[in-house]
């Protein structure tokens, strides 16, 4: 659905995107990640086709942005990072203008921004100035705005951004909802909100790309060793010294009664862990896979330590 | 066309929602009205004199007495006031980050220029119109000659077009509004009083300067010569405007 090939955006002598590459699929959430001024906003203004590229390609939907520019902006709706709300409009008034400069025609207007009213829980506020309701309620109409003409594409600079954590869930949840219809890209800084909310990732950093694919893929691909961590009622370093001697073990760290135990990726020796936990009573209390966060991976891509 | 019309709607009503419009028109109307009451004064009292003798008698002319000074004044209080309607145009989408939401519409650059420019003429317009309540008075209790009256309110309105050309121009330069009224009313003055270097200059310079000074075609106009020339000055000075407006978009952007 969305595609970029060697994309580069130069101001001046600074660099902001470096020759980056990638695909997000129909239907799919995608986050664009990064630390600041990675190049995140200044790639989805491209794609948005409010910026244009210094070289490269993006194509939306089959259509060039740079090419087809008035296409693109028909099938697109982007939140900006800044909110792009005038203040002295009521909210409905609004949705109505931004739903006129989409060319939505006049008789789907009125249905169109009741609909974008209702998805986006704006109904107790519709008749107020902008200017006078509260942060959550101006970033779910900066949502409606962008969603309001029912775009194929929907690409959203920190959605999240600035809201209390019951409202981060909601606009999340709205995000989710959006999914399968509108192919979505968001980009954050919060980590949580990928897993929580994304089906791939892109990473970049310093305008060059880190990282992409589904969460999956990057995840197993960062993974050199499997293991679990295991909690005992006994512990210790003698403990650990035991567990080490089983065979296939490689690693084993503690924290108090938690032991990480790690072996070489394609084994298996969860069995052989268990079976000799109960022979020594060590007293099994918990029991669970080490999963590679999100957190990890990312801070091992910015910080140089997987490049590929 | 219906692009525009999107815009324009928006603007007006934004210059109607705050009180900037109202400030600006009544500002304008009370200051006109102060010249009109004042010109009509010394028109009455001149009369009166002038009536005592027959060769003076003939040379009573209401337009020339009082339409054609209340034009010039119009147009200095036009220069003042215009520069505060068109500030805000370009200068207050940049600062509140609204014009990513309209450069990412299907709609083109010089749709929302042209736009915007046609909710300041209308605005414009409307000011003028208000004024004409005035005339009321003077057709009533007088005979004016209609056609200079037109004449010099098309002036009027042309010279206004021009300058709202330009203070749009300065508004797609600066987040501040503040700045852009003020480079707007500068750049407005140095053109006002253009001619008046032409006095020294010589040759070439001279009719230069003069052609391109606001002062000497709208003299004409207030005087009921409706001359091309100066139709042709005022619609290209207006289109300049818009164009380097549509220039310093794009070069923004694509820097």
């Amino acid at each position: 659905m969305i595609e970029v090939e060697h994309l580069t955006k130069k101001y001046n002598e600074l660099v902001a995107v470096n020759d980056l590459s990638f695909k997000v699929e129909k239907g799919k959430i995608w986050g664009l990640l990064g630390p600041n001024a990675a190049g995140k906003t200044t790639t989805m203004r491209i794609l948005t086709g409010y910026l244009p590229a210094t070289d490269g390609k993006a194509t939306v939907a089959g259509y060039d942005v740079f090419e087809q520019p008035n296409e693109v902006k028909k099938i697109i709706g982007y939140l900006p990072e800044t909110l792009p709300l005038y203040l002295e409009m009521t909210v409905s008034s609004y949705l109505d203008f931004v739903g006129e400069i989409k060319q939505i025609p006049p008789s789907k207007r009125k249905e169109a921004v009741e609909h974008a009213l209702k998805i986006s829980g704006l109904e107790p506020v519709r008749g107020r100035l902008i200017k006078n309701i509260s942060r959550g309620f101006k970033q779910r109409v900066g949502i409606a705005q962008a969603l309001i003409h029912n775009p194929q594409v929907l690409i959203l600079d920190e959605p999240t951004i600035g809201l209390d954590p019951a409202q981060i869930i909601e606009i999340r949840q709205l995000i989710k909802s959006l999914k399968g219809e509108h192919t979505i890209m968001l980009s954050t800084h919060i980590l949580a909100e990928v897993t929580q909310t994304c089906d791939g990732v892109v990473i970049i950093n310093e305008g060059k790309l880190m990282a992409s694919g589904s969460l999956e893929e990057l995840t197993a691909s960062f993974k050199e060793k499997e293991g679990i961590i295991v909690k005992l009622r006994k512990g210790g370093e003698e403990v650990a010294s035991q567990l080490n001697k089983i065979p296939g073990v490689e690693k084993i760290s503690r924290e108090n009664n938690e032991f990480k135990i790690e072996w070489s990726q394609g084994r298996d020796l969860r069995d052989i862990i268990t079976k000799f936990i109960v022979e020594k009573e060590l007293g099994l209390v918990e029991m669970r896979p080490v999963a590679m966060n999100i957190e990890d991976l990312y801070l091992r891509i910015v910080s140089g330590g997987g490049e590929q | 066309m219906k692009n525009i019309w999107v815009i324009t709607k928006k603007e007006i009503k934004a210059y109607f929602t705050s009180p900037i419009a109202y400030v600006v028109i009544t500002v304008f109307l009370v200051l006109v009205g102060f010249f009109f009451y004042s010109l009509i004064w010394w028109f009455n009292s001149q009369s009166i004199q002038m009536a005592q003798n027959p060769y003076y008698y003939q040379q009573i002319n209401i337009n020339q007495m009082v339409y054609s000074p209340l034009f010039h004044n119009m147009s200095i209080i036009l220069l003042l006031m215009l520069p505060l309607l068109t500030m805000r145009l370009f200068s207050e989408e940049k600062k509140i980050g609204t014009e990513e939401l309209l450069f990412t519409s299907p709609i083109s650059v010089s749709q929302i220029i042209l736009g915007k420019y046609l909710a300041s003429l209308i605005v414009l317009a409307s000011m003028l119109c208000l004024t004409g309540i005035f005339s009321i008075f003077t057709f009533a209790f007088g005979n004016p000659e209609f056609a200079p009256l037109l004449n010099g309110y098309l002036g009027l309105f042309l010279v206004g077009a021009a300058f709202l050309g330009v203070g749009i121009f300065f508004s797609s330069l600066t987040e501040n509004q503040i700045v852009s009224a003020i480079l707007t009313f500068g750049a407005l003055l140095l053109f006002w009083i253009l001619n008046w270097a032409s006095y020294s200059a010589g040759g070439i310079w001279k009719d230069v300067l003069n052609y391109l000074s606001f002062f000497q075609h709208f003299d004409n106009m207030t005087q009921g010569i409706l001359d091309t020339t100066d139709l042709v000055y005022y619609i290209s000075f207006a289109f300049f405007g818009l164009f380097l407006t549509h220039s310093v978009i794009q070069s923004r952007r694509w820097r």
